[in-house]
């Protein structure tokens, strides 16, 4: 049997480059089948990221370019999806988790006809085909889905997948865009984000520092970035500490807020809400430290030190230091 | 203006949330059911733009159990002016397809300019709902918008894409859906709650919707359930002054660092 064709979203940053997620996205569909990329950008940013999907393991991308994508939403987007479930009828298609990604699962899975696994966190496939993981209520329960028939729209967790594609030179097919509903919102302003962070990714970064609201303030949540830059981890947040305006939004772990699973994660005056345990418990190693002997981030923890951050952590940066000069 | 909103009942996250490992479904009497917090900060908008604006009425929307009443109930109270409940056993395990077809029917029954829902609920934490709807009933989207601006023809608003953040905005009628970044909801009045018991709740089966649920229409269907081992504490130990040199040796010792 000729292997199925497993179409994958892959989003392009403004700079031309491939979004992060397009790895893990490639890398699922590799595990389920033959995957096709599909691009979609505004002319002249497509033929660079088409190149990076081979390397990521797309054998073959579909590549949309038109004014469109850069003012109306979403919409663009669907079209080309539409058009290549028609001409292909994938047995799955596989989007980021993200709200770009949600929005065009939504969509087609309406106009195909299509049910959706969403917030999936693993795929495999079985003799009756395609079953998609979810992590439930914080990571406290598993399961799995699949669906009657028909094609599986799946919404894929950032930096849940480890495996990886292997590169191939792709063949790339150029695709016109059709006629876009005339009610689609538009885009009336884009600006870019200042990532001026030379930080590994909350996501994937092996070494997650996590400040909550017992930082006290921004010039205290300092002290966060500090310990993270010099154990070279992602920098998190609780959702206290982005209220409080510590830390953006994009930096909140947590029900409401990133997903992680490093091998370790240091919580640094966080309480251990349930909400935010939900973001993390899954961590190889837990060490927190709160100055509440009470707190209920101890009971998850590996290693707990009841003790002031502002005390311990300094003494931590400093040893580590001069072990490695 | 109708602006609808969707709300929607669910286990409280501050408790302990469980499924029920043969059917997968919630376990009621494992947790208090509440109104989902984001939901209640979409109500929040709505009710405080027809409170800024002439003639806008806000309805609230629902599918789920009985328990929901009370909680649509409740959230009367913070000033909207009715509900619309739609309650039956067919929608017990309902999947994203089954879920969206139903609240698009009860919205085109209803009639409505505007739906407000929040981003991704706290339980099934699917985040496709207001788009699946806006598909079915022919409107535009802008969901998962950090903020929200509303006039009798459009709603604008930001929201993050890839590498920055756009604005966005839809002629009406259209589907938005919020995040936690609006604000949060009013605590309800003895007036407002005292007002509730009086507006219109009304409820409807899938039949006066003249949806089938076991139409042969793809549906996501659940294999298995397993519960994840519970994490526990590991060793706790007090600064004495040297915790963050213990810290180091732990982590270097364990190659962590
Ligand atoms: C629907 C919903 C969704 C939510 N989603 C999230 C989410 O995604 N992520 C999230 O994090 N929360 C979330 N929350 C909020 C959650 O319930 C908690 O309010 C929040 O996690 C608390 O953050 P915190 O631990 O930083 O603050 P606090 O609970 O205030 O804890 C601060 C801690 O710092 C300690 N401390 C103070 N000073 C020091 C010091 N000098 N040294 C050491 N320790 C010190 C204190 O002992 C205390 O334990 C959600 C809540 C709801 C209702």
């Amino acid at each position: 049997m000729a292997q199925q064709k497993i179409l994958t979203y892959l989003p392009v940053l403004p700079s031309g480059e491939l979004m992060g997620s397009a790895a893990e996205l490639l890398g699922a569909a590799a595990q389920l089948g033959s995957p096709v990329g599909v691009i979609v950008t505004t002319p002249g940013m497509a033929e660079a990221a088409a190149e990076s999907a081979g390397e990521l393991g797309a054998a073959t991308v579909r590549v949309a370019e038109h004014e469109a994508v850069g003012t109306t939403l979403t919409e663009p987007t669907v079209d080309v999806f539409t058009t290549a479930w028609e001409d292909l009828r994938p047995e799955a298609v596989l989007v980021p988790n993200d709200i770009d990604g949600r929005d065009l699962a939504a969509r087609l899975s309406v106009r195909t006809h299509s049910a959706i696994a969403a917030d999936v966190v693993g795929v495999h496939r079985d003799e009756e085909g395609i079953v998609a993981h979810h992590s439930v209520y914080g990571s406290t329960f598993t399961t799995e889905s699949a669906t009657t028939h028909g094609t599986l729209i799946i919404t894929l967790r950032e930096g849940a997948v480890d495996y990886r594609g292997q590169p191939v030179t792709p063949e790339i097919h150029r695709v016109e865009l059709g006629e876009l509903p005339p009610q689609a919102a538009s885009i009336t302003e884009f600006s870019a984000s200042v990532e001026a962070s030379t930080r590994p990714d909350l996501r994937g970064a092996p070494t997650v520092v996590a400040g909550g609201r017992g930082l006290g303030s921004a010039e205290g949540f300092a002290l966060a970035e500090q310990l993270a830059d010099a154990l070279g981890a992602g920098l998190g947040a609780s959702r206290a500490a982005v209220d409080a305006g510590y830390a953006p939004h994009s930096l909140q772990v947590g029900q409401t807020g990133v997903t992680v699973a490093p091998d370790l994660y240091i919580a640094l005056g966080i309480s251990g809400a349930v909400q935010h345990l939900a973001g993390m418990q899954t961590a190889k190693t837990v060490v927190a430290i709160n100055k509440d002997p009470e707190a209920p981030i101890f009971d998850i923890a590996d290693l707990g030190i009841v003790g002031d951050v502002f005390e311990v952590v300094p003494q931590l940066i400093e040893t580590l230091k001069a072990q490695r000069p | 203006m109708r602006i609808a909103v969707l709300v929607k009942e669910v286990p409280d996250s501050y408790g302990a949330r469980r499924l029920n490992l043969t059917t997968g479904l919630a376990e009621r009497e494992a947790s208090d059911r509440v109104l989902d917090e984001i939901t209640s900060r979409a109500v929040e908008a709505a009710v405080s733009h027809a409170e800024s604006a002439e003639g806008v009425e806000v309805v609230l929307v629902t599918m789920g159990p009985e328990s929901a009443e009370s909680m649509l109930r409740k959230t009367l109270a913070m000033g909207a002016d009715s509900a619309h409940h739609v309650l039956d056993p067919g929608l017990l395990g309902a999947d994203m397809t089954l879920s969206a077809e139903v609240l698009a029917a009860v919205l085109q029954r209803i009639g409505c300019d505007l739906v407000i829902s929040g981003d991704v609920s706290s339980d099934g934490t699917g985040g496709v709902i207001p788009t699946m709807i806006a598909e079915r009933i022919g409107a535009a989207h802008a969901t998962s918008l950090d903020s929200l601006t509303i006039t009798d023809s459009s709603v604008t608003g930001n929201r993050e894409t890839y590498g920055g953040t756009v604005t966005v905005e839809a002629q009406l009628p259209a589907v938005v859906s919020v995040t936690e970044r609006l604000p949060d909801a009013r605590f309800p009045g003895f007036k407002g709650i005292m007002a509730a018991k009086k507006k219109p709740l009304e409820t409807y089966t899938l039949a006066d919707l003249g949806i089938d649920p076991a139409a042969d229409v793809p549906r996501s269907i659940l294999l298995s359930v397993t519960e994840a081992p519970a994490r526990t504490a590991g060793e706790k130990i007090h600064d004495e002054g040297d915790a963050g040199k213990r810290l180091a040796e732990y982590l270097i010792d364990k190659k962590l660092v």
